[in-house]
Protein backbone atom coordinates (compact mmCIF):
# COMPACT_ATOMS: atom_id res chain seq x y z
CA UNK A 1 0.00 0.00 0.00
CA UNK A 2 1.21 3.51 -0.77
CA UNK A 3 2.21 5.59 2.23
CA UNK A 4 -0.69 8.04 1.91
CA UNK A 5 -3.14 5.12 1.67
CA UNK A 6 -1.69 3.71 4.86
CA UNK A 7 -2.02 7.07 6.57
CA UNK A 8 -5.65 7.27 5.49
CA UNK A 9 -6.43 3.79 6.84
CA UNK A 10 -4.60 4.56 10.04
CA UNK A 11 -6.65 7.71 10.56
CA UNK A 12 -9.69 5.53 11.09
CA UNK A 13 -7.97 4.13 14.13
CA UNK A 14 -7.15 7.35 15.95
CA UNK A 15 -9.17 8.54 18.88
CA UNK A 16 -9.38 11.84 20.61
CA UNK A 17 -7.85 11.87 24.08
CA UNK A 18 -8.38 14.91 26.28
CA UNK A 19 -5.27 16.90 27.08
CA UNK A 20 -5.93 17.91 30.70
CA UNK A 21 -8.52 18.20 33.51
CA UNK A 22 -9.56 14.63 34.13
CA UNK A 23 -12.09 13.14 36.54
CA UNK A 24 -10.51 9.90 37.72
CA UNK A 25 -12.50 6.75 38.43
CA UNK A 26 -10.71 3.78 39.97
CA UNK A 27 -10.82 0.07 39.22
CA UNK A 28 -11.93 -2.49 41.83
CA UNK A 29 -9.51 -5.13 40.57
CA UNK A 30 -6.56 -2.76 40.34
CA UNK A 31 -7.16 -1.34 43.81
CA UNK A 32 -6.85 -4.90 45.11
CA UNK A 33 -3.98 -6.16 42.99
CA UNK A 34 -2.16 -3.14 41.58
CA UNK A 35 -2.86 -0.16 43.85
CA UNK A 36 0.70 1.02 43.22
CA UNK A 37 -0.13 1.37 39.52
CA UNK A 38 -3.02 3.73 40.16
CA UNK A 39 -0.84 5.70 42.56
CA UNK A 40 1.89 5.89 39.92
CA UNK A 41 -0.55 7.03 37.24
CA UNK A 42 -1.65 9.96 39.43
CA UNK A 43 1.94 10.79 40.34
CA UNK A 44 3.08 10.83 36.69
CA UNK A 45 0.18 13.02 35.66
CA UNK A 46 0.41 15.43 38.54
CA UNK A 47 4.12 15.73 39.25
CA UNK A 48 5.81 14.81 35.96
CA UNK A 49 3.31 16.26 33.50
CA UNK A 50 1.65 18.96 35.62
CA UNK A 51 -1.88 17.84 34.74
CA UNK A 52 -5.05 18.34 36.72
CA UNK A 53 -6.67 15.05 37.68
CA UNK A 54 -9.33 14.93 40.36
CA UNK A 55 -10.60 12.01 42.41
CA UNK A 56 -13.82 12.29 44.37
CA UNK A 57 -13.81 9.89 47.35
CA UNK A 58 -17.56 9.44 46.90
CA UNK A 59 -17.22 7.59 43.62
CA UNK A 60 -17.84 3.86 43.84
CA UNK A 61 -17.45 0.75 41.78
CA UNK A 62 -19.21 0.97 38.42
CA UNK A 63 -20.55 -2.50 39.42
CA UNK A 64 -19.14 -3.89 36.16
CA UNK A 65 -17.99 -7.25 37.51
CA UNK A 66 -21.46 -7.77 38.96
CA UNK A 67 -23.00 -6.72 35.65
CA UNK A 68 -20.81 -9.02 33.57
CA UNK A 69 -21.45 -11.90 35.94
CA UNK A 70 -25.15 -11.07 35.53
CA UNK A 71 -26.17 -10.38 39.12
CA UNK A 72 -26.57 -6.64 38.42
CA UNK A 73 -29.33 -5.64 35.93
CA UNK A 74 -28.67 -3.19 33.12
CA UNK A 75 -30.91 -0.46 34.62
CA UNK A 76 -28.97 -0.66 37.87
CA UNK A 77 -25.53 -0.33 36.33
CA UNK A 78 -26.71 2.45 34.04
CA UNK A 79 -27.86 4.42 37.07
CA UNK A 80 -24.67 3.75 39.04
CA UNK A 81 -22.68 4.98 36.04
CA UNK A 82 -24.96 8.01 35.78
CA UNK A 83 -24.11 8.75 39.43
CA UNK A 84 -20.39 8.75 38.61
CA UNK A 85 -21.17 11.19 35.76
CA UNK A 86 -23.16 13.35 38.19
CA UNK A 87 -20.18 13.55 40.56
CA UNK A 88 -18.07 14.57 37.57
CA UNK A 89 -20.57 17.19 36.45
CA UNK A 90 -20.88 18.62 39.96
CA UNK A 91 -17.09 18.97 40.20
CA UNK A 92 -17.00 20.86 36.89
CA UNK A 93 -15.19 18.21 34.85
CA UNK A 94 -15.98 16.96 31.34
CA UNK A 95 -13.22 14.43 30.71
CA UNK A 96 -13.52 11.03 32.30
CA UNK A 97 -10.34 9.00 32.93
CA UNK A 98 -11.12 5.36 33.77
CA UNK A 99 -8.52 3.16 35.43
CA UNK A 100 -10.46 0.01 34.57
CA UNK A 101 -11.10 -1.53 31.17
CA UNK A 102 -14.29 -3.24 32.27
CA UNK A 103 -15.54 0.19 33.37
CA UNK A 104 -14.21 1.82 30.21
CA UNK A 105 -16.17 -0.69 28.11
CA UNK A 106 -19.25 -0.11 30.22
CA UNK A 107 -19.05 3.68 30.03
CA UNK A 108 -18.80 3.37 26.25
CA UNK A 109 -21.59 0.77 26.04
CA UNK A 110 -23.92 2.90 28.13
CA UNK A 111 -23.18 6.16 26.29
CA UNK A 112 -23.72 4.38 22.95
CA UNK A 113 -26.96 2.84 24.27
CA UNK A 114 -28.20 6.30 25.22
CA UNK A 115 -27.44 7.54 21.71
CA UNK A 116 -29.29 4.67 20.10
CA UNK A 117 -32.11 4.36 22.60
CA UNK A 118 -32.80 7.89 23.98
CA UNK A 119 -35.63 6.47 26.09
CA UNK A 120 -32.99 4.60 28.15
CA UNK A 121 -31.25 7.91 28.91
CA UNK A 122 -34.53 9.49 29.99
CA UNK A 123 -35.32 6.51 32.20
CA UNK A 124 -31.88 6.64 33.82
CA UNK A 125 -32.09 10.41 34.43
CA UNK A 126 -35.34 9.78 36.30
CA UNK A 127 -33.93 6.87 38.26
CA UNK A 128 -30.92 8.88 39.36
CA UNK A 129 -32.94 11.94 40.27
CA UNK A 130 -35.40 9.93 42.37
CA UNK A 131 -32.71 7.84 44.06
CA UNK A 132 -30.17 10.58 44.77
CA UNK A 133 -31.53 13.96 43.67
CA UNK A 134 -28.57 14.23 41.28
CA UNK A 135 -28.41 15.29 37.64
CA UNK A 136 -25.64 14.73 35.14
CA UNK A 137 -24.05 15.58 31.81
CA UNK A 138 -22.63 12.88 29.57
CA UNK A 139 -18.81 13.21 29.51
CA UNK A 140 -17.34 14.95 26.49
CA UNK A 141 -14.34 12.66 26.44
CA UNK A 142 -13.93 9.16 27.84
CA UNK A 143 -10.35 7.92 28.02
CA UNK A 144 -8.85 4.85 29.53
CA UNK A 145 -5.84 5.62 31.71
CA UNK A 146 -3.63 3.81 29.19
CA UNK A 147 -4.85 6.21 26.46
CA UNK A 148 -3.56 9.08 28.57
CA UNK A 149 -0.17 7.47 29.18
CA UNK A 150 -0.06 6.73 25.43
CA UNK A 151 -0.81 10.36 24.64
CA UNK A 152 2.06 11.54 26.82
CA UNK A 153 4.47 8.66 26.07
CA UNK A 154 7.04 10.92 24.46
CA UNK A 155 6.90 13.40 27.36
CA UNK A 156 7.61 10.45 29.63
CA UNK A 157 10.43 9.35 27.30
CA UNK A 158 11.91 12.85 27.52
CA UNK A 159 12.19 12.43 31.32
CA UNK A 160 13.38 8.85 31.30
CA UNK A 161 16.15 7.52 33.54
CA UNK A 162 16.14 4.09 31.89
CA UNK A 163 15.31 2.70 28.46
CA UNK A 164 13.79 -0.63 27.60
CA UNK A 165 17.21 -1.80 26.41
CA UNK A 166 18.98 -4.93 27.59
CA UNK A 167 22.09 -3.58 29.33
CA UNK A 168 23.98 -6.81 28.73
CA UNK A 169 23.44 -6.98 24.97
CA UNK A 170 22.56 -3.41 24.02
CA UNK A 171 19.50 -4.76 22.20
CA UNK A 172 15.94 -3.49 22.70
CA UNK A 173 13.96 -5.59 25.15
CA UNK A 174 11.45 -7.91 23.50
CA UNK A 175 8.02 -7.13 24.87
CA UNK A 176 4.76 -8.90 24.14
CA UNK A 177 1.61 -6.95 24.85
CA UNK A 178 -1.89 -7.97 25.88
CA UNK A 179 -4.80 -5.57 25.48
CA UNK A 180 -7.92 -6.05 27.59
CA UNK A 181 -10.81 -7.34 25.47
CA UNK A 182 -13.22 -4.59 26.50
CA UNK A 183 -10.74 -1.88 25.51
CA UNK A 184 -11.57 -1.99 21.81
CA UNK A 185 -13.30 -5.23 20.81
CA UNK A 186 -16.71 -3.78 21.67
CA UNK A 187 -16.25 -0.32 20.20
CA UNK A 188 -13.17 -0.35 17.97
CA UNK A 189 -13.32 3.41 17.37
CA UNK A 190 -12.94 4.03 21.12
CA UNK A 191 -9.48 2.48 21.32
CA UNK A 192 -6.20 3.73 19.85
CA UNK A 193 -5.62 1.54 16.79
CA UNK A 194 -9.09 -0.02 16.91
CA UNK A 195 -9.63 -3.70 17.53
CA UNK A 196 -7.40 -4.85 14.69
CA UNK A 197 -4.26 -2.79 15.31
CA UNK A 198 -4.36 -1.72 18.96
CA UNK A 199 -1.49 0.67 19.26
CA UNK A 200 -1.91 1.94 22.79
CA UNK A 201 0.80 -0.27 24.33
CA UNK A 202 2.88 -0.55 21.16
CA UNK A 203 3.30 3.23 21.18
CA UNK A 204 4.60 3.18 24.76
CA UNK A 205 7.00 0.27 24.20
CA UNK A 206 8.52 1.83 21.10
CA UNK A 207 8.74 5.29 22.61
CA UNK A 208 10.63 3.91 25.62
CA UNK A 209 13.16 1.96 23.56
CA UNK A 210 11.73 -1.58 23.50
CA UNK A 211 10.70 -3.81 20.63
CA UNK A 212 7.18 -5.17 20.24
CA UNK A 213 7.02 -8.87 19.50
CA UNK A 214 4.02 -10.12 17.59
CA UNK A 215 2.67 -13.54 18.54
CA UNK A 216 -0.27 -15.47 17.09
CA UNK A 217 -2.59 -15.32 20.11
CA UNK A 218 -1.90 -11.65 20.79
CA UNK A 219 -5.59 -10.75 20.67
CA UNK A 220 -6.89 -13.82 22.52
CA UNK A 221 -8.69 -13.20 25.83
CA UNK A 222 -6.66 -13.80 29.01
CA UNK A 223 -9.51 -15.99 30.21
CA UNK A 224 -10.98 -13.86 33.01
CA UNK A 225 -14.51 -14.50 31.81
CA UNK A 226 -15.99 -12.89 34.98
CA UNK A 227 -17.99 -15.87 36.41
CA UNK A 228 -15.35 -18.16 34.86
CA UNK A 229 -12.84 -16.91 37.39
CA UNK A 230 -15.07 -15.76 40.26
CA UNK A 231 -16.37 -19.28 40.91
CA UNK A 232 -13.68 -21.72 41.94
CA UNK A 233 -14.97 -24.66 39.90
CA UNK A 234 -14.88 -22.63 36.66
CA UNK A 235 -11.26 -21.55 36.85
CA UNK A 236 -10.08 -24.19 34.36
CA UNK A 237 -11.50 -21.86 31.69
CA UNK A 238 -9.38 -19.03 32.92
CA UNK A 239 -6.05 -20.87 33.20
CA UNK A 240 -6.57 -22.68 29.87
CA UNK A 241 -7.02 -19.46 27.96
CA UNK A 242 -3.98 -17.85 29.61
CA UNK A 243 -2.02 -20.99 28.82
CA UNK A 244 -2.92 -20.71 25.16
CA UNK A 245 -1.34 -17.26 25.18
CA UNK A 246 1.81 -18.39 27.03
CA UNK A 247 2.36 -21.23 24.57
CA UNK A 248 1.93 -18.82 21.70
CA UNK A 249 4.43 -16.27 23.03
CA UNK A 250 7.01 -18.74 24.43
CA UNK A 251 8.97 -19.32 21.16
CA UNK A 252 9.71 -15.58 20.91
CA UNK A 253 11.47 -15.58 24.31
CA UNK A 254 9.88 -12.33 25.51
CA UNK A 255 11.53 -10.30 28.25
CA UNK A 256 8.17 -9.12 29.60
CA UNK A 257 4.42 -9.05 29.07
CA UNK A 258 2.80 -5.61 29.12
CA UNK A 259 -0.93 -5.21 29.85
CA UNK A 260 -3.47 -2.41 29.98
CA UNK A 261 -6.31 -4.30 31.69
CA UNK A 262 -6.92 -4.64 35.43
CA UNK A 263 -7.38 -8.41 35.55
CA UNK A 264 -5.13 -9.58 32.72
CA UNK A 265 -1.77 -8.83 34.37
CA UNK A 266 -2.92 -10.54 37.57
CA UNK A 267 -4.07 -13.64 35.68
CA UNK A 268 -1.03 -13.78 33.41
CA UNK A 269 1.12 -13.43 36.53
CA UNK A 270 -0.67 -15.93 38.79
CA UNK A 271 -1.49 -18.57 36.17
CA UNK A 272 2.22 -18.92 35.33
CA UNK A 273 2.75 -19.89 38.96
CA UNK A 274 -0.19 -22.31 38.90
CA UNK A 275 1.00 -24.01 35.70
CA UNK A 276 4.45 -24.43 37.18
CA UNK A 277 2.99 -25.89 40.38
CA UNK A 278 0.77 -28.28 38.45
CA UNK A 279 3.09 -29.36 35.66
CA UNK A 280 6.54 -27.94 36.34
CA UNK A 281 6.23 -25.96 33.12
CA UNK A 282 7.55 -22.41 32.81
CA UNK A 283 7.45 -20.18 29.75
CA UNK A 284 10.29 -17.67 30.19
CA UNK A 285 14.01 -17.67 29.61
CA UNK A 286 16.24 -20.14 31.53
CA UNK A 287 13.31 -21.86 33.16
CA UNK A 288 11.98 -18.65 34.73
CA UNK A 289 8.56 -17.10 34.36
CA UNK A 290 7.87 -14.12 32.12
CA UNK A 291 7.54 -10.93 34.20
CA UNK A 292 4.13 -9.28 33.72
CA UNK A 293 3.77 -5.53 34.09
CA UNK A 294 1.08 -2.90 33.95
CA UNK A 295 1.79 0.12 31.73
CA UNK A 296 2.12 2.37 34.77
CA UNK A 297 4.66 0.02 36.32
CA UNK A 298 6.61 0.10 33.06
CA UNK A 299 6.37 3.90 32.87
CA UNK A 300 7.48 4.13 36.50
CA UNK A 301 10.55 1.97 35.85
CA UNK A 302 11.47 4.10 32.83
CA UNK A 303 11.14 7.21 35.01
CA UNK A 304 13.44 5.66 37.62
CA UNK A 305 10.87 5.08 40.38
CA UNK A 306 11.67 2.52 43.06
CA UNK A 307 10.25 -0.89 42.02
CA UNK A 308 8.87 -1.47 45.51
CA UNK A 309 7.09 1.92 45.46
CA UNK A 310 5.45 0.73 42.25
CA UNK A 311 4.21 -2.42 44.00
CA UNK A 312 6.22 -4.98 42.03
CA UNK A 313 6.57 -7.04 45.23
CA UNK A 314 2.86 -7.86 44.83
CA UNK A 315 3.62 -10.00 41.77
CA UNK A 316 3.97 -13.75 42.11
CA UNK A 317 6.16 -14.14 39.01
CA UNK A 318 9.49 -12.49 39.75
CA UNK A 319 10.22 -9.17 38.11
CA UNK A 320 13.94 -9.14 39.02
CA UNK A 321 15.11 -10.68 35.70
CA UNK A 322 13.58 -7.70 33.91
CA UNK A 323 14.96 -5.15 36.40
CA UNK A 324 18.43 -6.65 35.95
CA UNK A 325 18.22 -6.44 32.18
CA UNK A 326 17.14 -2.79 32.28
CA UNK A 327 19.94 -2.10 34.75
CA UNK A 328 17.72 -0.85 37.56
CA UNK A 329 19.37 -0.73 40.98
CA UNK A 330 17.09 -2.01 43.71
CA UNK A 331 17.47 -3.14 47.26
CA UNK A 332 16.33 -6.79 47.54
CA UNK A 333 16.32 -6.41 51.35
CA UNK A 334 13.51 -3.86 51.12
CA UNK A 335 11.28 -5.86 48.80
CA UNK A 336 9.01 -7.01 51.61
CA UNK A 337 9.47 -4.03 53.89
CA UNK A 338 6.63 -1.85 55.10
CA UNK A 339 6.40 1.90 55.01
CA UNK A 340 8.62 2.13 58.09
CA UNK A 341 11.35 -0.01 56.45
CA UNK A 342 10.67 -3.02 58.71
CA UNK A 343 9.97 -6.40 57.10
CA UNK A 344 6.30 -7.38 56.73
CA UNK A 345 7.07 -11.08 56.91
CA UNK A 346 7.88 -12.73 53.62
CA UNK A 347 5.95 -14.87 51.13
CA UNK A 348 6.65 -18.59 51.55
CA UNK A 349 7.85 -18.74 47.98
CA UNK A 350 8.17 -16.34 45.10
CA UNK A 351 8.26 -17.77 41.66
CA UNK A 352 7.86 -19.13 39.24
CA UNK A 353 11.11 -20.72 38.17
CA UNK A 354 13.30 -18.51 40.30
CA UNK B 1 -45.33 -15.97 28.50
CA UNK B 2 -43.76 -15.66 25.08
CA UNK B 3 -40.06 -16.07 25.81
CA UNK B 4 -38.90 -14.54 22.54
CA UNK B 5 -41.09 -11.50 23.18
CA UNK B 6 -39.60 -11.14 26.65
CA UNK B 7 -36.11 -11.21 25.17
CA UNK B 8 -36.92 -8.40 22.75
CA UNK B 9 -37.69 -6.12 25.71
CA UNK B 10 -33.98 -6.19 26.57
CA UNK B 11 -32.05 -3.56 24.57
CA UNK B 12 -28.99 -5.79 24.68
CA UNK B 13 -30.90 -8.47 22.82
CA UNK B 14 -32.08 -5.94 20.25
CA UNK B 15 -28.50 -4.77 19.87
CA UNK B 16 -27.05 -8.29 19.85
CA UNK B 17 -29.17 -10.01 17.22
CA UNK B 18 -29.60 -8.73 13.68
CA UNK B 19 -29.62 -11.82 11.54
CA UNK B 20 -27.31 -14.78 11.83
CA UNK B 21 -26.10 -16.60 8.72
CA UNK B 22 -24.53 -19.45 10.67
CA UNK B 23 -21.03 -18.75 9.38
CA UNK B 24 -19.37 -19.73 12.67
CA UNK B 25 -16.86 -16.88 12.73
CA UNK B 26 -17.92 -16.10 16.31
CA UNK B 27 -17.21 -19.71 17.28
CA UNK B 28 -13.74 -19.54 15.78
CA UNK B 29 -12.78 -16.52 17.91
CA UNK B 30 -14.61 -17.52 21.11
CA UNK B 31 -12.50 -18.40 24.17
CA UNK B 32 -15.47 -20.22 25.72
CA UNK B 33 -15.78 -22.44 22.65
CA UNK B 34 -12.10 -23.21 23.06
CA UNK B 35 -12.67 -24.66 26.50
CA UNK B 36 -16.30 -25.63 26.98
CA UNK B 37 -18.68 -27.67 24.92
CA UNK B 38 -20.05 -24.38 23.65
CA UNK B 39 -20.84 -22.87 20.28
CA UNK B 40 -22.03 -19.24 20.11
CA UNK B 41 -23.23 -19.79 16.54
CA UNK B 42 -25.86 -22.20 17.87
CA UNK B 43 -27.01 -19.66 20.47
CA UNK B 44 -27.63 -17.04 17.76
CA UNK B 45 -29.28 -19.64 15.60
CA UNK B 46 -31.68 -20.87 18.31
CA UNK B 47 -32.92 -17.46 19.39
CA UNK B 48 -33.30 -16.41 15.79
CA UNK B 49 -35.53 -19.43 15.14
CA UNK B 50 -38.00 -18.03 17.74
CA UNK B 51 -38.66 -21.65 18.69
CA UNK B 52 -40.16 -21.25 22.17
CA UNK B 53 -39.36 -24.80 23.24
CA UNK B 54 -35.73 -24.54 22.26
CA UNK B 55 -35.42 -21.12 23.90
CA UNK B 56 -36.85 -22.56 27.11
CA UNK B 57 -34.34 -25.41 26.97
CA UNK B 58 -31.58 -22.86 26.48
CA UNK B 59 -32.73 -20.85 29.50
CA UNK B 60 -32.52 -24.00 31.64
CA UNK B 61 -29.27 -25.24 30.12
CA UNK B 62 -25.63 -25.21 31.22
CA UNK B 63 -24.79 -23.69 27.85
CA UNK B 64 -25.74 -20.07 28.49
CA UNK B 65 -23.42 -19.95 31.50
CA UNK B 66 -20.30 -20.90 29.51
CA UNK B 67 -19.75 -17.51 27.85
CA UNK B 68 -17.06 -15.28 29.39
CA UNK B 69 -18.63 -12.02 28.15
CA UNK B 70 -15.31 -11.01 26.59
CA UNK B 71 -17.19 -9.60 23.57
CA UNK B 72 -14.57 -10.87 21.13
CA UNK B 73 -17.51 -12.00 19.00
CA UNK B 74 -18.71 -8.41 18.62
CA UNK B 75 -15.68 -7.39 16.60
CA UNK B 76 -15.85 -10.36 14.27
CA UNK B 77 -19.43 -11.07 13.26
CA UNK B 78 -19.91 -10.05 9.63
CA UNK B 79 -23.60 -9.38 10.33
CA UNK B 80 -22.99 -7.19 13.37
CA UNK B 81 -24.42 -9.65 15.91
CA UNK B 82 -22.98 -10.02 19.39
CA UNK B 83 -23.61 -13.40 20.95
CA UNK B 84 -22.20 -12.12 24.23
CA UNK B 85 -25.05 -9.58 24.43
CA UNK B 86 -27.65 -12.23 23.51
CA UNK B 87 -26.22 -14.33 26.34
CA UNK B 88 -26.63 -11.44 28.79
CA UNK B 89 -30.30 -11.12 27.88
CA UNK B 90 -30.80 -14.90 28.18
CA UNK B 91 -29.11 -15.00 31.59
CA UNK B 92 -31.27 -12.14 32.86
CA UNK B 93 -34.43 -13.90 31.75
CA UNK B 94 -33.25 -17.23 33.13
CA UNK B 95 -32.83 -15.59 36.54
CA UNK B 96 -36.16 -13.79 36.34
CA UNK B 97 -37.95 -17.07 35.71
CA UNK B 98 -35.92 -19.15 38.16
CA UNK B 99 -34.67 -21.43 35.38
CA UNK B 100 -31.03 -20.84 36.33
CA UNK B 101 -31.23 -23.35 39.18
CA UNK B 102 -31.81 -26.15 36.67
CA UNK B 103 -28.12 -26.23 35.72
CA UNK B 104 -24.95 -26.68 37.74
CA UNK B 105 -23.38 -23.58 36.21
CA UNK B 106 -26.54 -21.50 36.58
CA UNK B 107 -26.83 -22.35 40.29
CA UNK B 108 -23.49 -20.57 40.81
CA UNK B 109 -25.31 -17.23 40.55
CA UNK B 110 -26.10 -17.39 44.25
CA UNK B 111 -22.41 -17.56 45.18
CA UNK B 112 -21.66 -14.57 42.93
CA UNK B 113 -24.60 -12.59 44.33
CA UNK B 114 -23.55 -13.31 47.92
CA UNK B 115 -20.01 -12.00 47.37
CA UNK B 116 -19.82 -9.56 44.44
CA UNK B 117 -23.44 -8.42 44.61
CA UNK B 118 -23.36 -7.68 48.32
CA UNK B 119 -19.92 -6.06 48.13
CA UNK B 120 -21.32 -3.55 45.63
CA UNK B 121 -24.29 -2.55 47.78
CA UNK B 122 -22.72 -2.61 51.22
CA UNK B 123 -19.10 -1.65 50.50
CA UNK B 124 -19.13 0.11 47.12
CA UNK B 125 -16.65 -2.32 45.55
CA UNK B 126 -17.04 -5.45 43.42
CA UNK B 127 -14.04 -7.14 45.02
CA UNK B 128 -12.28 -6.61 48.34
CA UNK B 129 -9.00 -7.81 49.85
CA UNK B 130 -11.01 -9.70 52.50
CA UNK B 131 -12.52 -11.90 49.76
CA UNK B 132 -9.16 -13.28 48.70
CA UNK B 133 -9.08 -15.97 51.36
CA UNK B 134 -6.15 -18.26 50.43
CA UNK B 135 -8.19 -21.50 50.69
CA UNK B 136 -10.73 -20.12 48.22
CA UNK B 137 -8.04 -18.57 46.02
CA UNK B 138 -5.10 -20.97 45.91
CA UNK B 139 -4.15 -19.52 42.51
CA UNK B 140 -3.12 -16.31 44.26
CA UNK B 141 -0.07 -18.24 45.40
CA UNK B 142 2.25 -17.53 48.32
CA UNK B 143 2.47 -13.84 47.41
CA UNK B 144 -1.31 -13.57 47.46
CA UNK B 145 -1.30 -15.24 50.86
CA UNK B 146 1.37 -12.82 52.10
CA UNK B 147 -0.74 -9.87 50.94
CA UNK B 148 -3.86 -11.37 52.56
CA UNK B 149 -2.11 -11.98 55.89
CA UNK B 150 -0.57 -8.49 55.96
CA UNK B 151 -3.23 -6.42 54.23
CA UNK B 152 -2.83 -3.19 56.18
CA UNK B 153 0.96 -3.03 55.94
CA UNK B 154 1.23 -4.12 52.29
CA UNK B 155 -1.44 -1.74 51.05
CA UNK B 156 0.00 1.10 53.08
CA UNK B 157 3.47 0.47 51.60
CA UNK B 158 2.25 0.88 48.02
CA UNK B 159 0.30 4.04 48.72
CA UNK B 160 -3.24 2.68 49.09
CA UNK B 161 -5.68 4.01 51.68
CA UNK B 162 -7.18 0.69 52.79
CA UNK B 163 -10.36 1.37 54.80
CA UNK B 164 -9.24 4.96 55.29
CA UNK B 165 -11.16 8.21 55.02
CA UNK B 166 -10.82 10.44 51.95
CA UNK B 167 -9.51 9.49 48.55
CA UNK B 168 -7.18 6.71 47.46
CA UNK B 169 -7.21 3.05 46.53
CA UNK B 170 -9.43 0.83 48.73
CA UNK B 171 -10.66 3.84 50.74
CA UNK B 172 -13.76 3.38 52.84
CA UNK B 173 -16.71 4.52 50.73
CA UNK B 174 -18.64 7.12 52.77
CA UNK B 175 -21.96 5.87 54.18
CA UNK B 176 -24.01 8.55 52.42
CA UNK B 177 -22.68 7.28 49.08
CA UNK B 178 -23.50 3.68 50.01
CA UNK B 179 -27.00 4.88 50.89
CA UNK B 180 -27.34 6.28 47.38
CA UNK B 181 -26.21 2.98 45.86
CA UNK B 182 -28.76 1.22 48.06
CA UNK B 183 -31.57 3.45 46.79
CA UNK B 184 -30.42 2.91 43.21
CA UNK B 185 -30.68 -0.86 43.77
CA UNK B 186 -34.16 -0.44 45.27
CA UNK B 187 -35.44 1.62 42.39
CA UNK B 188 -33.86 -0.01 39.37
CA UNK B 189 -34.58 -3.66 40.01
CA UNK B 190 -31.21 -4.51 41.52
CA UNK B 191 -32.74 -5.90 44.72
CA UNK B 192 -35.48 -7.61 42.75
CA UNK B 193 -32.74 -9.54 40.90
CA UNK B 194 -31.03 -10.36 44.22
CA UNK B 195 -34.30 -11.51 45.77
CA UNK B 196 -35.08 -13.79 42.83
CA UNK B 197 -31.64 -15.35 42.97
CA UNK B 198 -32.10 -15.97 46.71
CA UNK B 199 -35.68 -17.23 46.43
CA UNK B 200 -35.13 -19.75 43.65
CA UNK B 201 -31.76 -20.87 45.04
CA UNK B 202 -33.23 -21.60 48.48
CA UNK B 203 -36.01 -23.55 46.88
CA UNK B 204 -33.44 -25.54 44.95
CA UNK B 205 -31.23 -26.03 48.01
CA UNK B 206 -34.19 -27.50 49.88
CA UNK B 207 -35.03 -29.69 46.91
CA UNK B 208 -31.46 -30.97 46.84
CA UNK B 209 -31.72 -31.95 50.49
CA UNK B 210 -29.73 -29.12 52.10
CA UNK B 211 -31.09 -28.22 55.50
CA UNK B 212 -30.69 -24.87 57.23
CA UNK B 213 -33.26 -23.53 59.67
CA UNK B 214 -31.72 -20.07 59.24
CA UNK B 215 -32.38 -20.30 55.48
CA UNK B 216 -28.89 -19.04 54.59
CA UNK B 217 -27.64 -22.37 53.22
CA UNK B 218 -23.87 -21.93 53.56
CA UNK B 219 -23.33 -25.61 52.64
CA UNK B 220 -25.27 -25.14 49.43
CA UNK B 221 -23.14 -22.07 48.63
CA UNK B 222 -19.94 -24.05 49.24
CA UNK B 223 -21.34 -26.82 47.08
CA UNK B 224 -22.21 -24.63 44.09
CA UNK B 225 -18.91 -22.75 44.40
CA UNK B 226 -16.75 -25.83 44.20
CA UNK B 227 -18.72 -28.52 42.33
CA UNK B 228 -17.78 -29.49 38.81
CA UNK B 229 -19.33 -32.61 37.32
CA UNK B 230 -16.55 -32.74 34.74
CA UNK B 231 -18.99 -32.85 31.83
CA UNK B 232 -18.66 -29.26 30.67
CA UNK B 233 -15.45 -29.10 28.74
CA UNK B 234 -14.80 -29.95 25.14
CA UNK B 235 -12.62 -33.02 25.89
S1 LIG C 1 -20.39 -14.68 13.35
FE1 LIG C 1 -22.42 -13.71 13.33
S2 LIG C 1 -23.44 -14.48 11.49
FE2 LIG C 1 -21.69 -15.82 11.89
S3 LIG C 1 -22.53 -17.50 13.14
FE3 LIG C 1 -21.76 -15.97 14.57
S4 LIG C 1 -23.55 -14.67 15.03
FE4 LIG C 1 -24.04 -15.84 13.17
S1 LIG D 1 -18.62 -12.87 24.56
FE1 LIG D 1 -19.09 -15.02 24.99
S2 LIG D 1 -19.78 -15.83 23.02
FE2 LIG D 1 -18.70 -13.91 22.57
S3 LIG D 1 -16.56 -14.53 22.15
FE3 LIG D 1 -16.66 -14.00 24.33
S4 LIG D 1 -17.06 -15.95 25.38
FE4 LIG D 1 -17.57 -16.25 23.19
Amino acid sequence: MKAEGKIRVWQDYQKEIADDHYFYVRSCIRQNFFPGSEQTFLKILRTELGKDIYENPHHTTCSGIGYHSDVVPFDTIQTIVARQFALMTEAGYKNLAASCITSFGIYNEIIETWKEFPSELEKVRNFLKSATGREFEVPQNVAHASDIVYKFRDDIAARKKFSLINQHTGEPLKIVEHIGCHYSKMFPSKGVGGAEFPHVLVGMIESWGGEVIDYPERRHCCGFGFRQYLVMSNRGYSVSNSRKKFESMEPYIPDAILCNCPGCPMFLDRWQYVIEEMEGKTFGENGAGIPVLTYEEMAGLVLGYDPWDLGLQMHQTNVEPLLNKIGIQYNPELKYAGKDGKMIGKPMMVGCGW
Amino acid sequence: MELYQELTKDVRFVEGLNSCMNCGVCTAICPAAEFYDYDPRIIASIVQSKDEKRIEELLKSETIWYCGECMSCKTRCPRGNTTGLIIMALRSLSQDLGYFTESEKGRQQLAIKRVVGENIVYRGYCVLPENLVPELHPEQGPVGEWIYENKEAVYERVGANYNGEGEGALRKIPQESLDEIYRIFELTGGFERFDKIEYFSKKKAKGMGFIDPEEVYPDYVNHIYSTNNGKHSRQ
